[in-house]
């Protein structure tokens, strides 16, 4: 779907056509519910916080989604669908969003959920004291005014939202987002119980006191060890709720989540222990899952002026990246179903049209005749670089077996360095490297997500590539009816250019309990609600 | 008496802020941010983070109120990660949970290691001291990473027995692997230093006496020879109880006790500075407490040390 195509859908049909009314568990024919309606999963670390607004990483995300609803939230499919809201209009080139809240959406203390709660929690995000990591994430909507309160030139209550009357909110913005209405189902978003927050200070969080609007409640918090959920009686779609609580186990120790799993403590363990897959695939052909994730590994080519000349010239790059054979990466090392990537842009992004990318299309004998003709054309002899990872066990079987690719190719000696995962952002951020690992997940399902990042002026873009055409085409696709079309033309550009070397596209591996159904095995961005799972017997 | 315990003191205090500013200033000499991540933090969201933290004070400002904070308040500061909690809460839950396991860890330690020492010792070149050579070294070289999984993968997935993590408020079959796997390689040194210091103490002219007196055995060893044989053990004794107070990150993060052993390690990959400060001075803090209350005790059983 493009970005249009959702923004045509969403306009003309919200109040048109209304979505579908059923939005929890839809039980399949034939399933018979088990008792017990208990769902319980493995979280790799603790979250640090349950606070909407603080708030910064994907744990907490998971929990959010249970405990919180924003205005909209997402189908199985990553569909938008209403949350709160009951539907929007976009007026005014889409910089104006009038949603249209439910009367019966309510907060876990009877309160009614209105307008205002959601302008509170926008302006508590992006305002200074709060101090939220994620108030960026209020910027990127391109609400009015959100970067200067986030600069404190401003005072938090100019934010371009505003409560028009108890049901209806009204947002403007700077530019056309058409993607803003997914954007409200981030966790950032979602709105808040102001007099709770004001009587309890920070400690509002914790479980005897938590306000939220979810189909879920808080019930128990232990750092580093387990939480657990409760349905809420208040939920206004409570009636379709069919998982009674749900538990999170903090359980760091990858191999001691799987001997746990196995003995039968809980029902999903994601993600899986590296090179796990395709045993557990064979032993648990039920219970072991690969789904497409909305993620990009690839390597930064350090480009700065200081850099090493030979990396400069787009013949050594291509080289480079011709010598890699991606299928030994996804087939030998990785074995999770990921795919081997030859662009930037997940292949199952929404509404992107995978470009034909030449060199994709070749055998790898082909690939590696043109890598070693292109090095010699370019002149380069005895090239050293420095290659860069965080330490992971992954991270250094990729960098191995490359550096062993390039050197037996290409002849180029490749110095392998590894440090823990914040050094390696200063360092790489930096640019003392040559070659840096890096892996981008996409914000929200749309091309722009990924292809954003490698603009000339992005913080983002390590390597600090630069291409004129390319920052020209992603430009006219903010504009563009059709921007399938300019995303395909920018993935041509770069891998003409080869500003970076694509290795793989992320899959999600995961060993989830037969007896759950309601999955959203589909949902590429991997945002579940419990709401929508049931239970059968066994 | 006094005086001494005073002396010790006054090394203590000085010791414990030396300690404060050193990893102070060793935290902030490594690189990265707590506010580092893939995506980068825009500078003006960075600024507000800065500026909410004091990371924006001169370094030496910074300091001083730190320790002003910690020495005049008892305040470590708020954590930088766990954004809505301070460094006292995280200790407050993590410290009694550590505490209990680690407390228990060391009884057992203490009782099996002590008795397999003594009775290897007592029945010298016998079957039984070989058994107790042969269990002391078994447990020296299976560390608690080593221990762990075994004892999960046989008494989780195949006996089912016991819960394989965990804690829920301390229940007993949560409490016995971590103590068990924590306990074995103590008890192995406590055992090997028990017997190799009862064998000297027994063959001392002192004990030759009194069995030559006809005192019964068990009555010398009690009343003779376990005060002096101890001495090696109760120096050990003080460093290993802090050491198992203070938690195993190992045991932490293997078992998800939600003790303060995986505080420590997280905080030190996310550079949670407040949390790093907080543990360190807590462990550090405790560590001379023991040293101090060893040498105490040093000092009551063997009056030469006092002079």
């Amino acid at each position: 779907m493009y970005r249009r195509t959702i923004l045509a859908m969403t306009t003309a049909s919200v109040f048109a056509l209304g979505f579908s009314t059923a939005h929890a568990a839809d039980v399949a024919e034939g399933d018979t519910l088990a008792e017990k309606q208990v769902f319980s999963y493995r979280l790799l670390d603790q979250f640090p916080t349950l606070d909407p607004q603080l708030n910064e990483e994907t744990a907490g995300s998971h929990v959010l989604r249970q405990i919180m609803e924003g205005l909209m939230t997402q189908d199985a499919d990553g569909n938008l669908r209403p949350g709160v809201a009951t539907g929007f209009e976009a007026s005014e080139g889409n910089t104006v969003y009038t949603f249209t809240l439910r009367d019966t959406a309510k907060w876990s203390n009877g309160d009614p959920v209105v307008a205002q709660d959601f302008v509170n929690a926008w302006r508590r995000a992006a305002d200074p004291a709060t101090a939220s990591p994620y108030a960026w994430y209020v910027e990127l909507t391109q609400m009015k005014n959100a970067a200067e309160i986030v600069a404190g030139k401003m005072d938090p209550s100019e934010l371009g939202v505003e409560a028009v009357d108890d049901h209806t909110l009204k947002v403007t913005l700077t530019q056309p987002v058409p993607y803003f209405p997914a954007m409200t189902s981030y966790a950032t978003l979602s709105p808040i119980h102001m007099p709770t927050v004001e009587e309890f200070g920070s400690d509002w969080t914790a479980p005897e006191n938590y306000v939220g609007n979810g189909a879920y409640t808080l019930k128990e918090l232990a750092l580093n060890e387990y939480f657990t959920l409760v349905k809420s009686p208040t939920y206004w779609d409570a009636d379709s709720v069919i998982i009674e609580e749900v538990t999170g186990l903090v359980i760091n120790d990858v191999n001691q989540a799987l001997t746990r799993y196995e003995s039968g403590e809980y029902d999903m363990l994601e993600p899986l222990p590296a090179g796990t897959y395709p045993r557990l695939k064979t032993e648990r052909p039920d219970e072991a899952k690969s789904v497409p994730r909305l993620c990009s590994y690839y390597y930064a080519i350090n480009q700065r002026p200081d850099s090493q000349p030979e990396l400069r010239d787009p013949r050594v790059r291509q080289a480079l990246s011709y010598a890699v054979d991606r299928n030994v990466i996804v087939d030998q090392i990785l074995q999770g179903g990921e795919l081997p990537g030859y662009n930037f842009a997940h292949a199952a992004t929404a509404g992107f049209e995978m470009p034909e990318i030449e060199y994709a299309g070749w055998t790898q004998a082909e690939r590696d005749a043109k890598a070693k003709e292109l090095i010699a054309e370019a002149g380069v002899e005895d090239l050293e670089l420095k290659l860069i990872y965080n330490t992971d066990e992954n991270h250094k079987k990729i960098a191995t077996v490359l550096s062993q690719m390039w050197k037996q190719k290409l002849g180029i000696t490749v110095t392998l360095s590894n440090m823990e995962w914040s050094t390696y952002l200063d360092v790489r951020r930096g640019g003392d490297f040559d070659l840096a690992r890096v892996a981008w997940c996409g914000d929200y399902n749309e091309a722009s997500t990924f292809l954003d990042i490698l603009t000339t002026d992005q913080e983002q873009n390590d390597g600090k590539w630069s291409n004129a055409e390319y920052d020209k085409v992603i430009a006219a696709s903010k504009t563009s009816d059709h921007p399938a079309t300019e995303y395909k033309a920018a993935e041509q550009i770069l891998s003409d250019d080869m500003g970076i070397i694509p290795v793989y596209h992320y899959a999600n591996t995961f060993l989830l309990d037969p007896a759950i159904k309601g999955f959203p095995m589909n949902n590429v961005e991997n945002n579940w609600y419990v709401k929508d799972f049931y239970r059968v017997a066994d | 008496m006094t005086a001494f315990i005073l002396k010790r003191l006054a090394i203590a205090v000085p010791t414990i802020l030396l300690l404060i500013v050193f990893s102070f200033l060793l935290m902030e000499a490594a690189p990265g941010s707590p506010f580092a991540t893939e995506r980068g933090v825009p500078p003006a969201v960075l600024a507000n983070l800065e500026a909410k933290y004091g990371l924006d004070k001169p370094l030496l400002q910074r300091m001083g109120i730190y320790v002003w904070d910690v020495v005049a308040h008892f305040d470590f500061g708020p954590s930088f990660k766990f954004k809505d909690r301070t460094v006292n809460d995280l200790i407050a839950q993590g410290f009694p949970v550590t505490l209990t396991y680690g407390f228990w860890s060391f009884l057992v330690a203490v009782a099996v290691g002590g008795s397999l020492g003594v009775m290897a010792a007592v029945f010298h070149n016998s079957w039984l001291d070989y058994l107790a050579v042969g269990i002391s070294i078994g447990a020296q070289v299976l560390p608690n990473f080593v221990m762990a999984p075994i004892l999960v993968l046989i008494f989780t997935l195949w006996l089912g027995w016991l819960p394989g993590g965990g804690w829920r408020g301390g229940q007993i079959e949560y409490l016995i692997l971590p103590v068990i796997a924590l306990s074995t390689s103590y008890m192995a040194s406590i055992a090997r230093i028990t017997r190799s210091s009862m064998l000297e103490v027994l063959n001392a002219g002192f004990i030759r006496t009194a069995r030559a007196k006809g005192l019964p055995m068990h009555r010398v060893i009690l009343r003779h020879a376990l005060k002096p044989a101890m001495l090696p053990v109760i120096s050990y004794l003080g460093p290993a109880f802090v050491g198992m107070i203070t938690g195993s990150v190992l045991i932490d993060v293997f078992f998800s006790t939600g003790g303060i052993g995986q505080f420590f390690v997280n905080s030190a990959l996310a550079r949670d500075y407040s949390v790093i400060m907080g543990i360190t001075i807590l462990i550090g803090a405790l560590t001379v407490l023991f040293n101090l209350l060893v040498d105490v005790i040093y000092a009551w059983i063997d009056p030469k040390i006092r002079y």
